[in-house]
């Protein structure tokens, strides 16, 4: 489910690397807690982001999300075609649906995010809370 | 007041059932609801063009018995229930003293001597103890809300799906009216009401059938298109039909002339709480009334946002959300009367950017007849 070259934070973010740049975008449990998707807001290329402040906004039916930067860097790419296909994100969260891609500042930055094994751990106790 | 803990939540016959579905669940007014199964868009479609199944038995019931029901109902409500007859309901308002809404809700005309009300969940102690504190006279009000469940069959197919349950001949309950009837084997009331602007039934019965109608009713609908739904299609819908959610367009700051709700008060019929504030509130005018509004791009407004009007703070946006059917950003908002026309455009303060919008004729969907 969780693609085990990923990092994830805490936010429900996942950013795959490739070099010194990263791909950026949401977990499917953030899909899934958000519900349908539709309309979502990218910072333009060119603009510095900063790891744990807000980039951007995903908004769903029922509720408006932010979208909290996993590292620091410059976006090089938004995914454009989110903006007429959201519902991109609800379907295919960790492939098509990226959001942001990112010169990292610190590539080294990523490593220290969880990796899937510890991201799944972390989705597993949040959902034994929720269903107690 | 603190907000219950999971533990705390209140939960309908159907919580186990839910669960098992996978639903999403959330605290609704203190009750563990589901917001959601297949999603709001998929719900929200399937009640506006096949059917939609909801477990609305968080709702309150509030009966009312006694040689002087009416008498009471009439002194708590601001709509004139001596209009109706048996068998018939009506929206309707339990009004502070000072003419604005202890809660809305439906009442039901059972016989001369009862009367059913449906309040909403979060509101059922307090206007349990409301009534109670207005009774003059030495008729009977029950919390019942614990011996009912009920279940809201929406939509255009509903009609057919519920049909094949009961002999009652549902084509003959008119819109606003209901029976009590077996359905499936169960004795229910059977209401033509709702709160999605489709056609459909709402009905009530004992808790421990829920399970049974619950399965029976979505194993019959599901060649209709029927889905499950939660209160997440319940408010786009109602949204989408400008119908008031309390501690949204409606509570105990607002009276029924500024919610566009002068259709349900009624100062023509007597005496009843608030009526001399609300007699005055009309000659002199409102100063603020409830409007419906279309984004004019793709920015959507929510609950609570800041409605300014030629660069001057006027108002706030009492629902905002995206009308699945309508494929538009609507919302309802308090503006000065002023403004009310149609046409007219407002700034909406939605993070920080100024989302023009425009003042609309409601309701924003009208089901085709």
């Amino acid at each position: 489910m969780y693609p085990s070259d990923y990092r994830y934070t805490k936010e429900h973010e996942w950013i795959k690397m490739s070099g010194d740049t990263g791909t950026i975008g949401i977990t499917d449990y953030a899909q899934h807690e958000l519900g349908d998707v539709v309309y979502v807001e990218l910072p333009a290329a060119g603009t510095k982001i900063t790891a744990g402040q807000l980039f951007g906004t995903i908004e769903s039916v029922k509720a408006v999300s932010e979208i909290y930067a996993p590292v620091s860097g410059e976006v090089i790419e938004a995914n454009l075609a989110l903006s007429n296909a959201p519902e991109t994100v609800n379907s295919d969260p960790h492939g098509a649906a990226w959001l942001i891609k990112i010169k990292l500042a610190a590539p080294a930055e990523a490593s220290k995010l969880m990796d899937a094994a510890a991201y799944q751990t972390f989705i597993s106790d949040k959902e034994k809370e929720t269903s107690a | 007041m603190t907000s219950p803990t999971t533990t705390q939540l209140r939960k309908t016959a159907l919580n186990a059932v839910h669960r098992r579905l996978h639903a999403k669940m959330v605290n609704f007014g203190g009750w563990d609801m589901p917001v959601e199964y297949s999603g709001i868009l998929a719900e929200h479609m399937a009640t506006r063009t096949a059917a939609g199944l909801f477990d609305v038995s968080h709702m309150g019931e509030i009966e009312v018995r006694g040689q002087d029901a009416l008498d009471l109902v009439q002194h708590v409500t601001c709509n004139d229930a001596a209009k109706l007859a048996p068998g018939q309901a009506q929206y309707s308002g339990l009004m502070t003293a000072q003419g604005t809404f202890v809660d809305d809700l439906l009442v039901h005309h059972i016989s001369g001597t009862h009367y059913l009300l449906c309040v909403n969940a979060g509101n059922q102690e307090k206007d349990f103890e409301y009534i109670c504190a207005h009774n003059r006279s030495t008729t009977q009000v029950e919390n019942a809300g614990e011996r009912y469940s009920q279940l809201a069959l929406q939509g255009p197919k509903a009609l057919r799906i519920l049909q094949r349950f009961t002999t009652v001949p549902l084509e003959s309950i008119h819109y606003y009216h209901f029976t009590s009837g077996a359905v499936d084997g169960v004795n229910c009331l059977i209401a033509r009401t709702g709160y999605t602007g489709e056609d459909g039934f709402e009905i009530y019965f004992a808790p421990e059938y829920s399970e049974k109608l619950w399965f029976n009713l979505l194993e019959a609908g599901a060649g209709h298109g029927l889905l499950p739904c939660g209160l997440g299609a319940r408010n786009t819908l109602r949204l989408e039909a400008s119908m008031c959610l309390y501690g949204h367009e409606i509570d105990d700051t607002t009276t029924p002339w500024e919610a566009g709700l002068a259709w349900i008060c009624k100062p023509e019929k007597g005496e009843f709480l608030g009526r001399e504030v609300l007699i005055l509130q009309k000659e002199k005018g409102v100063e603020r009334t409830l409007v419906g509004f279309e984004m004019q791009n793709r920015l959507i407004a929510r609950d609570g946002c800041r409605v300014s009007i030629d660069g001057k703070l006027s108002g706030r946006v009492t629902s905002g959300s995206p009308a699945p059917f309508l494929k538009k950003n609507i919302g309802m908002a308090y503006v000065p009367p002023a403004f009310e026309a149609p046409g007219t455009t407002i700034t909406i303060e939605i993070r920080g950017n100024q989302a023009p919008a425009r003042i609309v004729s409601m309701p924003f969907y009208k089901r085709p007849k």
